[in-house]
């Protein structure tokens, strides 16, 4: 009978410690399964928060500084020598707020248009409409690459390329998987609500404006925040749209910091690092619950 | 009579989904329809956006698939990478989930950091891993010295640069899998494994039989995000190493957009685009076929 023990010690493995022996050697015998995870658990973590930490020390350092072996966790002197440099060099802070304006044009606009859309889609009832929606998913599966020239033609083409416009235009129009993720939701949304409004003959405006948005608010906030992620760290469509510094995002800005005078200056490079990560840091621990749901549904839904 | 008394309700509700879905209407059809149309066309042309474009024919794919030698290496890098990414990141973050899905202590500390990664942009971290990786003043070699190894050339090493780029995006992304798999495990009944239990399966066991089929639908979708993203690998190429030392890691999307907007070859370029399109969509369907048959989908 060697498998119920077996299950035992397994159980203990993987469930922690419940039942208690006596003794020095057992006690250790039976938490060590349970230190030798944590310990594990804790090294991953180490190797996850290390660069960061590495990125803000760095930061804080004179410039000849950084080469000193053993390296200064601790900067010694500390200075804002790097920050300094790295707002007089390229307009940052003009590039930060670029930034956070284009994120929150797009946000507003495809949180609007898609749930829209999605009210359409859940809600409605009209001819081919499957079929559309099926439509709307198989746009899903288009890679960014393979639109990423044809729409820059169409952005010269409008005269939009260097202004805020490029940048905005292509997504504030709503996303496939906005919609797509909102009428998900409203479908799990009870139509007794709706129906008691229609009987007393509110429009379908009405209906959508007054119902069904309040009723959305926890999958906005979680499209909110993911879309927050995704403009402030997108990188690739700003870069092509925009040349001038006063308009470029601070990933663009910074990228370009790197490909010229100050590429090797890490100092500035890590101040401006620092400041591109530190939104989505706050903004990531006022919103955990929302990254946590919107993993979670995203992941689950398809 | 009575078909044409429903009729102008039902116009009415046809008109508002119009009026609802017109603005993703527009949006979808400006920016994805037409370019993935006129990206089709554009790949038989040669264009340089500056003189008109002129028509020739399938020379852009007969260059790029028998003349370009480039083309060969960024598609070959690019499925090395893919190769390294995808099951690294898969085995790690799974590895990960499973941990944290016992009832050890501080399991919201240990999430909340290990998704840190992710939610920072990738340019910046391409910059820290870059000043991390330095082959003479990096901290990563520093710290392996301490072991007694020797200083190793990480993003300037030609045969090392591919696999560095592969290890910060395994660092990049395995938290955000773990977050799915999390979920996909939480989904999984516990009386599943208390039957498993009284009955004397292993850890193993129960692992083969009950986590494994009831996650394949989680695994196949982390596996799918995983090729997309990893087929499309740019901002870390870009920052860490602009597809050096000697092209080695030059990937596909880099070279495509050094194409377009460094060499103005609009067409060429486009034509990569599509050929990158079409090896994405035979990958996923015949991930769909082939994984797809075997996925476990009856988790209540």
């Amino acid at each position: 009978m060697t498998l119920p023990k077996r299950a035992a010690a397994d159980r203990r493995q993987t469930v922690g410690v419940q039942e208690s022996e006596t003794g020095l050697v057992p006690l250790l015998r039976q938490r060590l399964p349970t230190l030798l995870l944590h310990a594990v658990l804790i090294a991953v973590g180490v190797i996850c928060v290390v660069p960061f930490i590495w990125m803000f020390t760095t930061s804080f350092k004179l410039q000849q500084n950084v080469f000193i072996y053993p390296p200064q966790w601790i900067p010694q002197p500390f200075t804002l020598d790097a920050y300094d440099t790295l707002f007089t060099a390229i307009p940052f802070a003009r590039q930060l707020f670029n930034t956070l304006f284009v994120c929150v044009v797009i946000l507003a606009g495809q949180l609007l248009f898609s749930s829209m859309g999605a009210y359409a889609f859940a809600r409605l009832h009209f001819p081919g409409r499957d079929l559309l929606f099926l439509f709307f998913l198989s746009t899903m599966m288009v890679p960014s690459a393979v639109t990423l020239i044809p729409t820059f033609i169409e952005i010269r083409f409008l005269g939009w390329v260097n202004t805020y416009m490029a940048i905005i235009g292509p997504p504030v129009l709503g996303s496939a998987f906005a919609t797509f993720f909102l009428r998900q939701f409203m479908l799990t949304i009870p139509l007794e609500l709706e129906e008691a409004a229609r009987i007393d003959g509110a429009s379908y405006f009405v209906i959508y404006a007054r119902i069904i948005l309040p009723l959305i608010r926890p999958a906005l906030a979680v499209l909110a925040v993911f879309g927050f992620v995704f403009f402030w760290n997108d990188f690739l469509w700003p870069l092509i749209v925009t040349n001038s510094a006063d308009l470029k995002v601070v990933t663009v800005g910074i990228a370009g910091l790197a490909q010229g005078y100050y590429g090797t200056q890490w100092t500035v490079l890590m101040a401006g690092a620092t400041l591109t990560v530190l939104p989505l840091i706050v903004a990531y621990f006022m919103a955990q619950k929302q990254f946590v749901e919107g993993i979670v549904i995203s992941g689950m839904k398809t | 009579m009575a078909a044409l008394s429903i009729s102008p309700l039902k116009r009415r509700e046809w008109l508002a989904a119009a009026v609802f879905l017109a603005p993703n209407m527009i949006g979808l059809t400006v920016f994805i329809v037409i370019p993935v149309i006129a990206g089709f066309f554009i790949s038989f042309t040669e264009w340089d956006m500056l003189s008109a474009p002129e028509f020739i024919g399938i020379a852009n794919y007969v260059e790029l698939l028998t003349d370009d030698r480039l083309f060969w290496i960024t598609l070959r890098n690019t499925v090395v990478y893919s190769l390294f990414v995808i099951p690294g990141s898969i085995v790690i973050s799974l590895l990960l989930a499973l941990a944290l899905n016992t009832r050890i202590r501080g399991v919201g500390i240990y999430r909340t950091i290990y998704f840190l990664p992710y939610v920072s942009s990738t340019i910046a971290i391409s910059l820290v891993w870059k000043w991390i990786m330095h082959p003479d003043f990096g901290i990563l070699n520093g710290f392996l010295g301490l072991f007694g190894a020797p200083k190793l050339g990480w993003l300037q090493d030609r045969n090392m640069a591919l696999l560095s780029v592969a290890v910060v995006a395994i660092w990049h992304s395995a938290g955000y899998n773990m977050t799915i798999f999390l979920a996909g495990l939480k989904g999984i009944p516990r009386t599943y494994y208390e039957a498993a239990q009284i009955d004397g399966a292993t850890y193993w066991q129960r692992f083969w039989r009950i986590t494994f089929p009831l996650l394949t639908p989680t695994l196949f979708f982390v596996l799918v995000i995983s090729l997309i993203g990893s087929f499309q690998v740019f901002n870390l190429v870009y920052i860490m190493t602009e597809g050096g030392p000697g092209n080695s890691t030059q990937v596909y999307v880099y070279y495509l957009w050094e194409n377009a907007f460094s060499y103005f070859r609009m067409g060429y370029a486009s034509a990569m685009a599509y050929i990158l399109f079409v090896i994405m969509l035979v990958i996923t369907l015949f991930q769909v076929r082939l994984l797809g048959r075997r996925v476990n989908y009856d988790i209540a």
